[in-house]
Parts: structure tokens; sequence; C-alpha cells
């Protein structure tokens, strides 16, 4: 039975094995459904030489930005990080490394990743700088781009609700690139608000099966707000 | 006169139709969710993985884990589903969305759109804007018609790194109704009072004029 228990109890067993110059996954968009204490775990244990793969790099002293503190990134690759100016400086200066990607290619290589599939054609790209260097095949009169996957050594995600064999489901817009991460880590850690029973997870409504799920832990999440925008009633 | 981004976005409004899938892109393309007509059922698709994407929240409303392509809080409305990125992008990249609406800096003669780069300040990222111009066909770009110091952002060729290359078929600017085809602009209406002599100073690309140049109606 203890094969299927997924539940580890302290973010120190969650992040275990996670060495310098790894590839991290990571899920969320903006500050919205983020693994925010696996990062914080990140930064007590001083990895260095990261790359890290996540569609943003949060904010300065909130989310990946914490990462930039130590100078934990080497290189990161993402659709957007406009939003931290310590990433601003780093990138200037030289010490970060970042990879744009369009973010539904970004969605993707994680999907093929995870799925076992090395590369594909997309026409996202095309003609920009982002095709600059990458091989262009025609289909049906049209050109697309080759584009790699993604898999990391680690993948960390923020769900919902989990049970013990790693069935997870997200809640509302805090799914976004969470189970794409998930299924493209060596090791997936999920962190999630609620672990319910065996068998309270209605099968079918399941987002991401166990499988692809190494560890989860029980967290307590900020869930700070980016842009607060309100209608009066 | 110039449209105001208000007017802007209403005249794009005027391009919806009833039980379409629509992208908004941040700035002025947002403001077109508030002209959808009384009459007519639009669904509004957020690139983060929210299809049926509704107002802002009130205050009691407000949940971390419902936001928008822009981060802001939102809310869903009755029919609305959530999914993920991948889902979101294969909707867009797929062409299952009917209209895209997004700004740029520059558009040229042969439908090239430049958007997210401008070389030699600070690089941002791209976002979803290069999946949304390659897997949409009815595309919308709204943007002034010349900058600041009057230099035209309707060119012969983009000078700015691209978002898409020959994507752009429709654009709402300021001052005009502009659409590409053949290689060159084509002035379909003007803005109220502004002079078709005003719009082909400020059109840098090709530029055709018809005899008659209908001014927009609201």
């Amino acid at each position: 039975m203890a094969g299927f228990n997924k539940v580890v109890t302290s973010y120190e067993d969650a992040m275990a094995g996670l060495g310098d110059n790894m590839t991290v996954i990571a899920g969320g968009f903006g500050l919205c459904g983020i693994p925010e204490n696996l990062i914080t775990q990140i930064k007590t244990m001083g990895t260095r030489g990261l790359t890290v793969v996540s569609n943003n790099c949060g904010i300065d002293g909130f989310g990946l930005g914490i990462l930039l503190e130590d100078r934990q990134i080497k290189k990161m690759v993402a659709s957007y990080v406009g939003e931290n100016k310590l990433f601003e400086e780093q990138l200037l200066s030289g010490e970060l490394e970042v990879e744009l990607t369009p973010q539904g290619t970004l969605a993707e290589k994680m999907r093929a990743g995870g799925a076992g599939i090395p590369a594909f054609y997309t026409a996202t790209g095309f003609g920009t700088p982002v095709g600059d260097g990458k091989e262009v095949r025609e289909f049906n009169g049209r050109p697309y781009i080759m584009e790699e996957a993604i898999t990391g050594d680690f993948a960390i995600v923020k769900a919902w609700k989990a049970d013990r064999y790693g069935n997870l489901v997200y809640r509302h817009t805090a799914q976004n690139f969470n189970p794409l991460a998930a299924t493209a880590g060596k090791i997936t850690v999920v962190e999630v608000e609620e672990i319910v029973e065996p068998g309270e997870l209605e099968p079918s409504q399941i987002h991401t099966p166990g499988i692809y799920v190494d560890r989860v832990i029980l967290g307590s999440f900020e869930k700070r707000i980016e842009q607060r925008t309100v209608r009066t009633a | 006169m110039a449209l105001t981004r208000e007017q802007l976005a209403q005249r794009v409004a005027q391009e919806l139709e009833d039980g379409f899938y629509v992208n908004l892109g941040i700035g002025i393309p947002t403001l077109v969710a508030n002209y959808v007509p009384d009459s007519m059922e639009v669904m509004l698709q957020s690139e983060n993985g929210l299809l049926g994407m509704g107002p802002f929240p009130t205050d009691e409303e407000i949940d971390a884990d419902m936001i928008n392509a822009g981060k802001q809080t939102v809310t869903a409305i009755d029919g609305a589903s959530i999914f993920s990125s991948a889902e979101s992008f294969a909707m867009i990249r797929g062409g299952h969305v009917d209209l895209t609406v997004l700004g740029a800096f520059e558009v040229d003669v042969s439908g090239n759109i430049a958007s997210w780069m401008i070389p030699g300040k600070l690089i941002k990222g791209m976002g979803g804007a290069m999946d949304l111009v390659a897997g949409a066909d009815n595309i919308i770009v709204t943007m002034t018609h010349a900058s600041k110091h009057g230099e035209s952002k309707l060119l012969a060729s983009c000078s700015l790194p691209l978002t898409g290359a020959a994507c752009i078929k429709k654009v709402v600017t300021d001052l005009a109704y502009i659409e590409i085809a053949d290689g060159k602009f084509w002035l379909r209406e003007r803005a109220p009072g502004v002079s078709v002599e005003e719009i082909v100073k400020l059109t840098a690309g090709e530029l055709v004029v018809p005899d008659h140049v209908p001014e927009m109606q609201f």
C-alpha cells in the first residue's frame, strides 16, 4: 500500500533530491496557482544554477521572484517576465539568461515533454525572432517551425485537492500550466490545500491522474493577487 | 476628430456577431467587452484558461484563483468552462476562436504585425500574442494611427521584430478603418470629422483611397 502513498509531511522531504544546475518546471500564471511554499523551500535550500521553466517569474519578493534574490536562477524559460525589477537588473547585467517562448508554445512544450513527443510543428513564431534558426516545414502550403519538448528534473505544481494516490483537482483558473507541468517532471511535487480520502474525488473529474505525481504535501497559501480589479455592486 | 479609446472599442464591437467566441487583448481591446449589444451573445476567451469570462467581481466575490490573462481578478459567467493552458492554446492555434482583437506598435501592407519588442528597450515577452495571430483567421488590430511624434504606424514594411507574418487583414485606428489585401492598405471608413488627406498623410504604406470614404457610424 505504501507504494501509492505519495503524501510527504515536510517541505524538506518534498524537495529532496533537488540539486544545483537542475531544470525545474513550475506551474502557475502570474501569481495565480503558483506553488508558493515549494518555491520558498528551493530558496531555503539555496540550490543554484537552476533552469526554471514557467510562464512568468513572479514579482519582486513573491513567487519565483524570490529565487532571484540570491541569484539561484541561471536561465529562465518564460513567455512574459515584465513584473520584477530584480529580473530586469540581472538580465541587463548578463547574470541571467532568458529564453522568451510564446505562451501556447510553452504550454505545448510541457505537454509534449510529458507525453513522450520530442518535438512538434507550430505556425506560432514563424517569420519572427522566435523562428530564427529553427527547422521550417510546409504542411498544406503553410510554413511551420519545429519546437522541441521540455522535461524537467523536477516539476513543482499547485493543486486544490489531492488524495494519497496523487490524483489532483485544480481550482478555477489556478489550473493554467499546472497539469502540464505535472506531466513533465522526472519528479513531480505537488502542494495542495486539502488532502482527501481515496474515492472522494470523482474519477471522471480528476484533472491530473496520480500516475504523473510523485509527492504530495499539504500547504497553506497566501494567494497574493497581482491586479485587484472590482466592480461596484 | 480622432476617436477616443472608448469610440475605438465601440467601432470594433460592430464587428462582433451573435455566437462569436472572442479573445480580447490587453488595453483598448479589453474595452470592446463594454459594447457588446444586448441582443447578442458573445463568449470571451481568456488565454490563461477561461472561456466565458464575466465582469470584474464585487469586493465580496473577489477570488485569487479567478483571473484573466491580464492577471486581473474576474468572474466566470454561467456556461463558462475552465481548462489548462495547453487546452486554451489548442482552441487558439486550432482556429476555434472566431475573432481576436489585439493592439500593435506597427502593421504593414503585407499584413505583418509588430507588437512585442522594441530593440534597446526592456523586452518583457510576447505572452500569447504570437499564438493568437498565428491561430486566428479573423483578427482586428487596434492602435493609434501614428505615434505621439506623428510617425505612421501603418508602414510599407514593419521596422520592429515581428509578432506574426502575413496575418493581419483589418486595422481600426483612431482615424480610420483599414483593410489589408494584395500588398496594400485599403481605406474603408474614416473617423467622424477626419479628412482623407489627414489619413493619407499619416499612412506610410501604400494606401488605396476609393472615391467615397464613408464616416464611421456610431
